[in-house]
């Protein structure tokens, strides 16, 4: 018998961690720790009261600040800055800071003190070494970035994310990274947003050196000691110190930079490139362009709205904290959405097990799964692990010690009924049943059920790997505790629960519904199908609704269009006889490799390129009607609050993130402005684009909660 | 000699002898070990299941050794009303353990997320290992020692790797060892192409070590000792083919076969080196692969080349109450025997005689048989010998013959000429084949016996409950 029954390197686990003196902690700060170890060295450890991961807030550079002083006085031969937090470095500014800033000149006062802090630690006269584990980003990278040395442990991921924010570095980071490795691959990073992990940032010279927790002492000694060997050879920042070599090279990147999104939408790409080429040869005044570069983009309406989608996600994250209880998951049906939610859990740590009548099915979905891995698990091992958790199970013997069944069969009520009803009875006590239905009403799935407080609407949209979102669904039987529990399991696979009820469509399929059925009329009016797309994404969409139709699956589309047309009264179009005929001939979109476009081996359609330009009202015929239904499932309660809303859309759909949400998106444009314009439309194309009298509850009663008080 | 099997008197009378070596004798029936069923605990098995076998096709199939064990471990353990890690340990033969997999019984133990604190040992008798893993099982619970265990073998024969030759291994230690510039280019110079060529490692480890006689050449010899013809030997695999794909067709191998599926998402969800479409016309046409040109053993009525997995769950009475488990039969000894590696295929004769001696039962007590099939001439030879008087009484320490086993009872769903035999995992595979047919056909006792190359046999007693 086991003299233990504990893990083990759970109870070592903790000694792990190289911290220094801890316990002898002198000063008075609240987030920051320093101590002076026996041969001399100091060790400032920042670890942020009352958060669970450091941030960059005013409170904690003013204590660096006091902590810089206190180490000038303390005689020490070299300072250590390292994070006490498990989570990892530091994750950049605290962008609660960043919120609802309008004024430009009061950024930059702030940014100002900030960069003088930051500058006093860049020149200490003993040597500095941050010692870097976890997520090292933005602000974090930038203040590692002004120490002498960096040392990172095996888990290290820097990176500057700000362009996602709408905003670019704005510590230092601008002339700092340039400064050190070669500045074309530091503005890669910097306008990619893409983060580097130890090894690559070993390779770029952003880092001194790659050591194991346990080495991390020695590592610091050699530094401090300046024993350790660097190798930071920048032949290309004394060649790009040239403009005309920097005029260059910032063509090219612009070039580059519009591949990935237009300037129109999301300039801060751009003025990076800007600030460099103008200053590229000269730090100080990079310094200060910078500042006033970044304070601009801070106060603008992309950088606002992209902070408030920050803010939507944590929002989302939040509805997923807790315990699910969840272990062991049995997902039913090896269908594209089956084996994508199977194979999604297998790689966040769930043991699945995926059945499916038809053995075929199971295996492809296996082979999908593995090709998922290859492209998005990084280690060997990581990849034979993920699959070793997904187990095909032919006979269905998972049930027995599931945690959570997934139903992913085909979208028929009978087909599910009879799903639950062999499945039921063996399932073991306390688990929980989800559906994966866009469009059968819950109250219909959940007759017969002897527990049917267990079920609930697990809706994950496709690609589960990509689209963050997922609604979950209650009925009138459901328990608290169980949506609680589904809420808790989205959080713990890393997707964003947004609670809806259980009205046809849910949420996100009823309000895009429209969007996509207003396109069908459209090219039965005679536009071209380019066009439509084009007006689309001009407004700022991922995908243009007739291609994103044919990513859904005509037949998946028909079914929920129909089904909302028939359950709700929503006023909408018909639906297209010819659509009805595509379904049936079997060309139902990019899956089959022909829907309204045709597809490529690569799954690119074939887009003519001289179809003419969108003109200015098309965009509104598309996207209105999406608003509109949105206003009226707010009224109707499908949706607690703007803010879920505004995410669900966003995260589910990909919904032009700079602008913040539908709902956001039409309080910036004037909800009266928006009524105006559909009761124009109304009159021209049909009584479909009438506004919902939810409008009205919108204009006079304001945006309810505040988005990022509750973080 | 080695390699002249057969130069003394054919059929010798007064021992058993092969390329006139004395057989080192023990004598048989003497029980060895004072261990029976009436001394310890009752240990029963609880349920099985095993890949389908897959043929070697000339590369490196799609699963290791591990992942194989993984791919059948894994529904095994979903199927039943316990945790993964409510094991007390585990236990896998493998022969061929791959570089990556030292130990693989601890890997796929971890793979299998039975638990960091899962103690996992792996065992190698060679073609026995998958039956010893359930004996040390069954030893192990039966003294009180533990309560469940997972036992199993697995086998990827396609893996096994090319090997250096031995003068190439020393010219590279050379070189290595060269430290100036001139050195090397000395030792560079000890360099041939022949070097290059590798040593199939297979074939290296189906070649007995003391006689240099690769295990077909040993299943000639027996066959030459007891007069097994090629037409027996042919008819004999046929059957075999038959006999299994009979039972894939009726259903008798589910729930026993696991589906197993590789990276690429290609589905293999039955043995595949089954030719149910043979006949005695073309297994006639094929050359003898082992002694040429006027050898009996021909790659057609030999086992196959081949990669798979196997596991057993074996528990005590007191693991049967605390889950609720449904035994489905009962260990009820075990026994080992050894004899001259040049006629190893004779191996089953001994351990299975003295088992059934020890226990006081004869031929007729046993309902089934499996024996496992690494030569058709090897399983007719163990067959023949049963019936010969000589044989019986000055080995086998018998007052008379065996007797005949009849062939409705030996191999009844086909063996390794059909399935293959993953030498590992065969051993495993016959203990839980035979008591899935002994239940399929309502029978009580039955024995499951094979040869092990380097000359043993190995033999496990069960009775179905």
């Amino acid at each position: 018998m086991p003299v233990t029954k504990a893990s083990v390197w759970n109870v070592l686990e903790p000694r792990n961690i190289e911290l220094g003196p801890s316990g002898v902690a002198s000063g008075s700060f609240s987030h920051w720790r320093l101590a002076k170890d026996a041969e001399g060295i100091a060790w400032l450890l920042l670890d942020r009261a009352n958060d669970s991961a450091n941030t960059l807030s005013e409170a904690v550079m003013a204590e660096l600040d006091a902590a810089l002083n206190d180490i000038e006085g303390m005689g020490a031969k070299g300072v250590v800055i390292r994070s006490a937090k498990k989570s990892g470095f530091i994750a950049g500014a605290d962008i609660r800071d960043f919120k609802d800033v309008k004024e430009a000149h009061e950024v930059e006062t702030r940014m100002t003190r900030a960069h003088a802090i930051v500058d006093r630690l860049a020149r200490l006269a003993i040597p500095s070494v941050a010692v870097i584990h976890g997520h090292c980003l933005g602000g974090g990278l930038e203040l590692a970035l002004a120490c002498r040395y960096r040392i990172a442990v095996g888990d290290a991921k820097l990176g500057f994310p700000e362009v996602m924010l709408g905003i670019h570095p704005g510590l230092g980071g601008t002339f700092r990274l340039p400064a050190l490795i070669d500045p074309m691959e530091a503005m890669t990073m910097m306008l990619t947003g893409k983060t580097v992990d130890a090894k690559k940032a070993k390779a770029l010279g952003l880092v001194d050196a790659v050591v194991e927790e346990r080495h991390v002492e020695n590592a610091v000694r050699a530094a401090i000691g300046d024993t350790l060997r660097t190798d930071r050879g920048n032949w290309k920042a004394g060649l790009l110190g040239f403009a005309p070599a920097r005029q260059l090279a910032a063509r090219q990147m612009r070039t580059q930079a519009e591949k990935r999104v237009p300037k129109k939408h999301y300039p801060a790409p751009y003025r990076l490139i800007d600030l460099w080429e103008e200053h590229g040869g000269d730090a100080k005044a990079m310094q200060r362009a910078e500042i006033r570069s970044f304070s601009e983009l801070l106060v603008s309406e992309t950088a606002q709205n992209l902070i408030r989608v920050f803010f939507l996600r944590e929002k989302l994250k939040s509805h997923g904290k807790g315990d699910s209880g969840v272990r062991r998951v049995h997902v039913i049906g090896a269908g594209t959405m089956g084996g994508e939610i199977a194979a999604w859990c297998a790689s966040r740590g769930m043991v699945v097990t995926l059945s499916d009548l038809d053995p075929q099915a199971i295996a492809k979905a296996i082979g999908r799964a593995s090709e998922f891995y290859d492209e998005r698990l990084h280690s060997r091992i990581e990849r034979r692990d993920a699959l070793d958790r997904l187990i095909p199970d032919f006979a269905g013997a998972g049930v027995a010690s599931a945690d959570l069944v997934i139903e992913a069969v085909a979208e028929k009520a009978e087909v599910k009924h009879r799903v639950f009803e062999a499945t039921v009875p063996k399932t073991k006590e306390g688990a929980i049943l989800a559906t994966n239905t866009s469009s059968i009403p819950l109250e219909e799935l959940r007759k017969g059920l002897k527990t049917p407080e267990k079920l609930i609407g697990l809706h994950f949209f496709n690609p589960v790997s990509r689209m963050e979102l997922v609604e979950v669904v209650g009925h009138d039987k459901t328990s608290a505790e169980t949506l609680a529990r589904g809420r808790a399991f989205c959080g713990a696979i890393d997707r964003l629960p947004a609670p809806v009820g259980s009205a046809p469509g849910f949420l996100v399929n009823r309000c895009l519904t429209p969007y996509l059925v207003e396109a069908f009329v459209m090219l039965d009016e005679g536009m071209a199908k380019e066009t439509i797309d084009r007006a689309a994404e001009d407004f700022g969409m991922p995908m243009g609704p007739i291609e994103l139709a044919d990513r859904v699956g005509l037949d998946i589309g028909l079914e929920v269009a129909k089904m909302l047309k028939e359950s709700l009264e929503d006023p909408m179009p018909d639906i297209p006889a010819w659509l009805v005929k595509k379904v049936e001939s079997g060309e139902t979109g990019r899956k089959a490799g022909k829907g309204l476009y045709a597809y490529d081996s690569k799954g690119k359609p074939q887009k003519a390129e001289d179809a003419p330009a969108p003109d200015s009202e098309m965009a509104d015929r598309l996207i209105l009607p999406m608003l509109n239904t949105c206003v009226r499932c707010l009224r109707e309660g499908v949706v607690e609050d703007e803010e879920t809303l505004d995410g669900a859309m966003i995260f589910a759909t990909g919904f032009a993130p700079f602008r913040g949400g539908p709902i956001h998106y039409a309080r910036s444009r004037g909800t009266g402005a928006i009524v105006q314009k559909l009761t124009q439309l109304a009159q021209k194309h049909g009584a479909r684009f009438a506004p919902d009298k939810g409008w009205e509850a919108l204009g006079a009663e304001g945006s309810g909660e505040k988005v990022g008080e509750t973080t | 000699m080695a390699g002249q099997p057969g130069t003394s008197a054919k059929r010798p009378r007064s021992s058993v002898t092969a390329g006139g070596k004395p057989l080192p004798r023990r004598a048989a029936g003497q029980v060895r070990r004072a261990v029976t069923d009436t001394t310890g605990r009752p240990v029963y098995l609880i349920d099985g299941a095993r890949t389908p076998f897959l043929r070697a096709r000339g590369k490196p199939g799609p699963f290791t050794p591990v992942d194989l064990a993984v791919q059948c471990g894994r529904p095994l353990l979903m199927r039943q009303p316990f945790a993964a890690d409510a094991f007390d340990t585990v236990i896998l033969g493998c022969v061929n353990v791959i570089a990556d997999e030292m130990n693989p019984a601890r890997v796929a133990a971890l793979r299998l997320g039975m638990g960091a604190g899962m103690t996992a040992f792996t065992v190698q008798i060679n073609c026995g290992s998958g039956m010893q893993s359930i004996d040390t099982a069954f030893r192990t619970i039966e003294s009180g020692k533990a309560d469940l265990i997972l036992a199993g073998g697995a086998e990827a024969l396609s893996h096994a790797p090319l090997v250096l030759r031995q003068e190439a291994v020393e010219w590279f230690g050379r070189f290595a060892a060269a430290k100036s510039p001139f050195e090397k280019a000395a030792a560079m110079g000890g360099l041939r192409p022949e070097m290059a060529k590798p040593v199939i490692g297979l074939e290296r480890g189906l070649t007995d070590p003391i006689t240099e006689l690769n295990m077909g050449q040993t299943a000639e010899v027996i066959g030459h000792l007891f007069g097994i013809t090629r037409e027996a030997a042919d008819a004999y695999a046929l059957e075999s083919h038959q006999r299994l794909a009979r039972a894939q067709n009726s259903g008798f191998l589910e729930g026993e076969v696991v589906p197993a599926i590789a990276r690429d998402g290609t589905i293999f969800d039955r043995d595949d080196g089954v030719r149910p479409d043979t006949s005695m016309e073309k297994l006639a046409k094929l050359n003898p692969v082992f002694e040429k040109p006027f050898g009996k053993v021909t790659a057609g009525n030999s086992s196959q080349i081949t990669d798979g997995a196997c596991w057993v769950i074996l528990a005590s009475e007191a693991a049967v109450e605390k889950y609720g488990l449904q035994p489905v039969a009962r260990i009820i000894d075990s026994e080992w025997s050894a004899l001259d590696p040049s006629i190893m295929g004779l191996g089953p004769t001994l351990c299975s005689t003295e088992l059934l001696t020890r226990q006081g039962l004869s031929r007729q007590d046993i309902d089934l048989w499996e024996l496992n099939e690494a030569f058709a001439v090897q399983v007719l030879a163990c067959l023949a010998a049963w019936e010969d008087e000589e044989y019986c009484r000055d080995v086998l320490s018998l007052d008379g013959i065996f007797g005949r086993i009849a062939r409705d009872r030996l191999n009844v769903d086909g063996g390794a000429i059909s399935l293959g035999h993953p030498v590992g995992t065969s051993g495993n595979r016959i203990v839980l084949h035979l008591v899935n047919a002994m239940r399929r056909l309502g029978l009580k006792r039955g024995l499951a016996t094979e040869c092990i190359g380097g000359g043993q046999g190995g033999a496990m007693l069960l009775e179905v409950v």
